[in-house]
């Protein structure tokens, strides 16, 4: 088997064996659980008839949509957050402690295990936002019977979120130590979420300056522009026409264009972090 | 044939400072060989630029004829790191395989090289154990097992022995010995001298980052040799005329005078080998010395090193 592919299952392994997929699986039912009551008593509400007049299938609907966009700006969080923490120690640690020793002196290409790791923390994150993601939307269909549109579109989205953060997070840890990588990521991460605000808030306010400041921050690190994008995919029409400011859907609607250059900078991080590590003294 | 380890002027600083000056040494192909040297002398900084984990600054070496750092280089080669983290949530059986795979080792020669290893270590009952369990000694036994799971040409103990129970150093010993039949060349870095002194073949001395001395083990310790000798009647004159024979002679209470009491005196000296003792012998006497003993005392590979070294540590 290749060096990538042992270092990949390696990585899952570790996961499993120290409990955090356990922990990070115990805490997702119990945010499913948390989202079903909600969603049950609200829903509850909505098919009570105001008035006597039931509701306009378009009103609920966009409703729906509303919860299933609150369902998934949570995912999100947690998805890229979960991509930050499995990956802010693991070459950072094994440095440290002198356990990466072992691996690198063995006949393989020292980006394997840069790589490696890169895969199967992907493949983690691919099974922890299908769970949680798909966990939301199964919930909301067997109670109401709604479906987003663009769901494979959107999910990818979202996935590529988690991915560039961890991504980030993997080259912060080749070359720092997992406190301050911790920082760097979550401190990168503020500033785009903070740039994302003032462009939403600017677009409403049709203040230009402002939206070109959000879109520089994007293009520091576009995790708050992939979430946008993912949520304008997956709006109801009448969500993507209110055109009113909120964390889950978009006034300033992200370019095609800019998840172009999310994915080319998603690659450029991970061929910088094979390079740094691959440069370093061990 | 290449030689098993060669390098030349290695270099490496960090910064400002330099803690490899100039590394250059020849290992052959099947010697165990000891690297000795201060804590400080650059002696990790030193292997790991050979086992490519650190860049050297200048300065180039091979492996078993494959330059330093690349992966032809580490191929035949297996290492024991001094500080042996592993990790340690994996089972002895899936901490070998691990390796193994990433040995490039196939299946069925992985499988046999695990069985044998572990009964070689003697961690057979353990295999299904995680490491997190295991003490020091058995940390350190699973790793020489992880060394030598590739069959290598060429293999790296960092302080194989360090934090080992004398049970745990006398197996250590008894491998680096089957290793040495085997023709396996061993590259052994130790604090232990009399670890190195029953398992090289020969020793580098390293001292700020250069090797001050290569030796054969066999002459470094059989050569010098430290004599006392009890005697009466040894003047100043006599004790001058030894210095043709021996370095350092003391004599103690000092050389006595015509007319003073006559006194019982240890001379201390050291020769450049036993074959000085008869002449050296028969000149006291031929001087009217009185000789009582004549006692030699090799030298310890630990005077050897401190004569080396120094005392100040390489500081």
């Amino acid at each position: 088997m290749p060096a990538i592919f042992v270092i990949a299952r390696l990585t899952f392994r570790e996961a499993l064996r120290r409990r955090i997929a356990l922990a990070a699986l115990i805490l997702g039912v119990a945010f499913l659980v948390l989202y079903n009551v909600g969603l049950y008593f609200l829903n509850q509400d909505l098919t009570r008839s105001v008035r006597g007049q039931p509701l306009e299938q378009a009103t609920t609907n966009g409703i729906y949509n509303f919860l299933l966009m609150a369902g998934l700006y949570a995912v999100n969080f947690l998805t890229l957050a979960m991509g930050a923490l499995l990956s802010a120690d693991t070459l950072a640690g094994e440095i440290a402690t002198g356990t990466i020793q072992s691996l690198v002196t063995k006949p393989i290409w020292r980006g394997a295990v840069v790589l490696g790791k890169w895969l199967g923390f992907a493949g983690m994150l691919a099974v922890y936002l299908l769970l949680m993601a798909g966990g939301v939307m199964v919930s909301l269909w067997l109670q109401t019977g709604y479906t987003a549109p663009n769901i494979p579109r959107g999910l990818s989205l979202i996935y590529l979120t988690g991915l560039l953060v961890m991504t980030v997070t993997l080259l912060c840890s080749s070359r720092l130590s997992a406190l301050a990588t911790g920082g760097v990521v979550f401190g990168l991460y503020g500033l785009a979420f903070i740039g994302g605000w003032v462009e939403q808030i600017g677009a409403f306010l049709r203040n230009t300056t402002a939206v070109n400041i959000g879109i520089l921050s994007s293009l520091l690190i576009p995790s708050e522009a992939l979430w946008r994008r993912a949520a304008y995919e997956m709006a109801s029409p009448l969500m993507q026409a209110a055109g009113f400011v909120s964390p889950f859907s978009s006034t300033s609607v992200p370019s095609p264009l800019m998840m172009g250059y999310a994915v080319v900078y998603l690659l450029v991080v991970l061929g910088l972090a094979v390079r740094v590590f691959q440069q370093r003294d061990l | 044939m290449s030689l098993a380890i060669e390098t030349h002027a290695l270099r490496k600083e960090f910064g400002d400072n330099v803690a490899v000056r100039g590394l250059s040494l020849q290992v052959k192909r099947g010697e165990v060989f000891g690297f000795l040297g201060p804590n400080g002398a650059g002696k990790t900084t030193s292997i790991k630029m050979l086992l490519g984990l650190v860049a050297p600054t200048s300065g180039s070496g091979e492996l078993l004829g494959a330059p330093l750092g690349t992966r032809a280089a580490r191929a035949q080669v297996g290492f024991l790191p001094e500080h042996f983290r592993f990790h340690d949530w994996l089972t002895s059986e899936e901490f070998l395989t691990l390796h193994g795979e990433l040995h490039g080792l196939a299946a069925a020669r992985r499988q046999a090289r695990l069985d044998e290893l572990l009964e070689l270590v003697g961690l057979a009952p353990f295999r299904h154990k995680q490491l997190r369990t295991f003490s020091k000694g058995m940390l350190q036994r699973i790793g020489l097992a992880q060394a030598l799971l590739n069959d290598p040409a060429l293999v790296f103990l960092d302080e194989p022995t360090s934090g080992l129970d004398p049970v745990g150093r006398r197996l250590v010993r008894d491998i680096i010995h089957g290793l040495r039949a085997r023709g396996t060349t061993v590259f052994l870095n130790s604090h232990l001298l009399s670890e190195i002194e029953i398992t090289c073949d020969r020793v580098a001395f390293i001292k700020h980052g250069e090797v001050v001395r290569v030796s054969e083990l066999k002459t470094l310790v059989e050569g010098e040799t430290s004599v006392t000798i009890r005697a009466r009647g040894v003047t100043a004159a006599v004790a001058a005329g030894l210095s043709q024979w021996a370095a350092d002679v003391r004599v103690d209470p000092a050389a006595a005078e015509p007319g003073e009491p006559v006194v019982t005196q240890t001379i201390s000296l050291a020769v450049a080998s036993e074959a000085a003792l008869p002449p050296l012998t028969r000149y006291l006497v031929g001087q009217g010395v009185d000789v009582y003993a004549v006692q030699p005392e090799r030298l310890s590979l630990e005077e050897v090193f401190i004569q080396t070294v120094g005392t100040d540590g390489g500081l």
